[in-house]
């Protein structure tokens, strides 16, 4: 689908990609990683057409730079830091449609999926909507239309944990016939999502791997957690993640997103001196498994 | 087209919201009701009675304001959104870059002219209340003028937006190039002249590629066909061009100008890095 063929970049002096060469197929997700400086921002423009470089990309035989507009109607774009856009809601989405030939009422679906009614702020210009308002709407646009390979820069990092379950859902719902790059400088944050590695060091690629594909970007965690005190901290930590406790504050019980298990095992890891127990089922999984699993493992500490 | 259409239509869109737009239609709108309030249109100076006079008088102020006001906020609004990351986004969608480019100069042209062009309108239906005779063969050229002027500066700010890496840069490069020309209307003009003893056509000769020179020329030209007020170069331009031919050049000049500045720009911008 994508070719990446020995491409290089520099600016005035400074060489910051340097032969990259990668091919990327569809049903491909590649967690694109790499410190700050790394030079994953300038791949995806590169890709995206909005560099000029040296070697070459092609996307299904077609150059990004020169044939714009075919290249570019196969990508949704969500970039780390909303671009600080005047235009109104309502208007930023009729002009994405427009250039994109798309239905301006499928990104109003995606984004009433994700939890913002765009409608309702069709007249707010774009720069004042908050952080996760803004992500939202650009991951409507790239999602709500038709694109074969999807580009995004942090795209999750803003979300709260329902939309970040919903968006998990969208991406699942395309899987296998699009090709992601998610980039991210931490490989915790998206691991879950991907089947492929690509990390960046000093404009090389260091290392390119297929990793495990097993968890299913669509599924809910049910989990439980039981602490040795209540602690409000915590309380407002979980609640966060709609957790909810019947027993004023020792146990919580609430969902997580499949994806996300890693990112909240990393925020219980910030109390771990309160937890006393920890579990986590997924839902619709089979229930005998689970508990013949629970059963031996009970035998095993007694 | 569409994407053209879509493109310019954002970009006004856009502009209407800035505030550098609510001051400049101020400002000229501010002129003319000026003119109004201190009696222009009532008074009569070297014969130039009514209309005729505010229009001159707009005229005169609109050349020291325009260029600098197109300029700045040419550049300041292209530079500025390719700094802020806007272009990234934006250029990520599937819109051609000719039309991304020639939408933005038309959405522009359009913000840019439409407030100094009504200004002038609002004069003549003042003019048409207070029962003024209206020269409608001056208003339609001063509009012309106007035209290509805006144009003019609109496709210098559009070129130094497409070489200048930064706003900062951006702008201090419209600045000096408004400055440059500005000084070459009379001060540097007759210090060269006067130093070198340069012939009086050569000097003639670089006053008629300053479009701000040639704009000040044919809007002096309407009121005074002799060019009386220009002194002894006067005898070199109506030599060369004669009246209609040098209202001609006036218009066609910084069209060409305007255009050719636009399209150097589109060069670099479709060859260069777009964020």
């Amino acid at each position: 689908m994508i070719k990446i063929n020995k491409v290089s970049k520099s600016f005035r002096k400074n060489r910051v990609l340097d032969g990259i060469e990668l091919e990327i197929e569809r049903g491909d997700r590649i967690a694109l990683v790499g410190s700050n400086g790394a030079g994953k921002t300038t791949l995806i423009r590169c890709l995206l057409g909005e560099y000029v470089h040296e070697g070459e990309i092609l996307m299904d035989g077609v150059k990004p730079r020169t044939q714009r507009r075919e290249v570019l109607k196969k990508i949704g774009f969500v970039p780390q830091i909303p671009p600080p856009l005047k235009m109104p809601v309502m208007q930023l989405i009729h002009f994405a449609a427009g250039v994109c030939d798309s239905d301006p009422e499928k990104m109003y679906q995606v984004s009433d999926k994700l939890g913002l009614d765009a409608r309702q702020f069709k007249h707010q210009p774009f720069v004042k909507l908050s952080g996760g308002q803004k992500q939202k709407l650009l991951i409507s646009i790239a999602l709500g239309r038709d694109s074969e390979f999807l580009i995004m820069d942090e795209p999750a990092a803003n979300l709260d944990p329902e939309a970040r379950h919903n968006f998990f859902s969208l991406l699942a719902s395309k899987q296998k016939d699009t090709a992601m790059i998610i980039s991210s400088h931490r490989l915790d944050e998206v691991a879950a999502l991907v089947n492929r590695v690509v990390e960046l060091d000093q404009g090389k690629i260091v290392l390119n791997d297929h990793v495990a594909d097993q968890i299913d970007m669509d599924s809910i965690l049910q989990c439980e957690v039981k602490l040795t005190r209540a602690e409000a901290a915590f309380a407002g930590t979980v609640r966060e993640w709609g957790f909810e406790t019947s027993d004023n504050g020792l146990t919580w019980k609430g969902p997580v997103a499949g994806p996300d298990r890693l990112r909240f095992l990393g925020v219980l890891s910030r109390y771990a001196g309160l937890l006393k127990g920890i579990q986590m089922q997924e839902q619709g999984r089979d229930n005998q498994a689970a508990q013949s699993h629970d059963k031996k493992r009970k035998e095993a500490v007694s | 087209m569409k994407h053209l259409m879509l493109t310019a239509m954002a970009d006004i869109n856009e502009s209407l919201r800035s505030r550098w737009f609510l001051i400049y239609t101020l400002i000229f709108g501010g002129i003319v009701v000026a003119l109004f309030i201190t009696g222009l249109t009532e008074s009569r100076v070297m014969g130039f009675t009514g209309l005729s006079r505010t229009l001159v008088t707009y005229l005169q102020i609109t050349m020291a304001i325009l260029p600098v006001f197109v300029l700045l906020t040419t550049v300041r609004s292209v530079a500025g959104d390719r700094e802020a990351g806007i272009f990234e986004y934006m250029l990520s969608l599937p819109v051609g870059l000719a039309a991304w480019y020639w939408g933005k100069i038309i959405g522009r042209f359009t913000v840019v002219f439409l407030p100094v062009f009504l200004a002038m309108m609002l004069a003549v239906v003042w003019a048409a209340i207070k029962g003024a005779e209206i020269p409608w063969g001056q208003v339609l050229f001063y509009t012309l003028m106007l035209l290509v002027l805006a144009w003019c500066f609109l496709g210098i700010g559009m070129l130094i937006s497409s070489l200048a890496r930064s706003a900062d840069v951006a702008q201090g490069a419209a600045f000096l190039t408004w400055l440059v020309l500005l000084l070459f209307l009379d001060l540097i003009l007759l210090g060269v002249m006067i130093q070198n003893g340069s012939s009086a056509e050569t000097v003639v000769l670089i006053a008629l590629l300053n479009p701000l020179q040639v704009f000040r020329t044919g809007a002096m030209m309407l009121f005074d066909p002799q060019l009386v007020l220009l002194g002894p170069s006067a005898w070199v331009i109506l030599d060369t061009f004669g009246h209609a031919g040098y209202l001609v050049y006036s218009v066609v000049y910084p069209i060409l100008v305007g255009t050719l500045c636009a399209w150097i720009g589109y060069y670099f911008f479709k060859r260069g890095d777009l964020p």
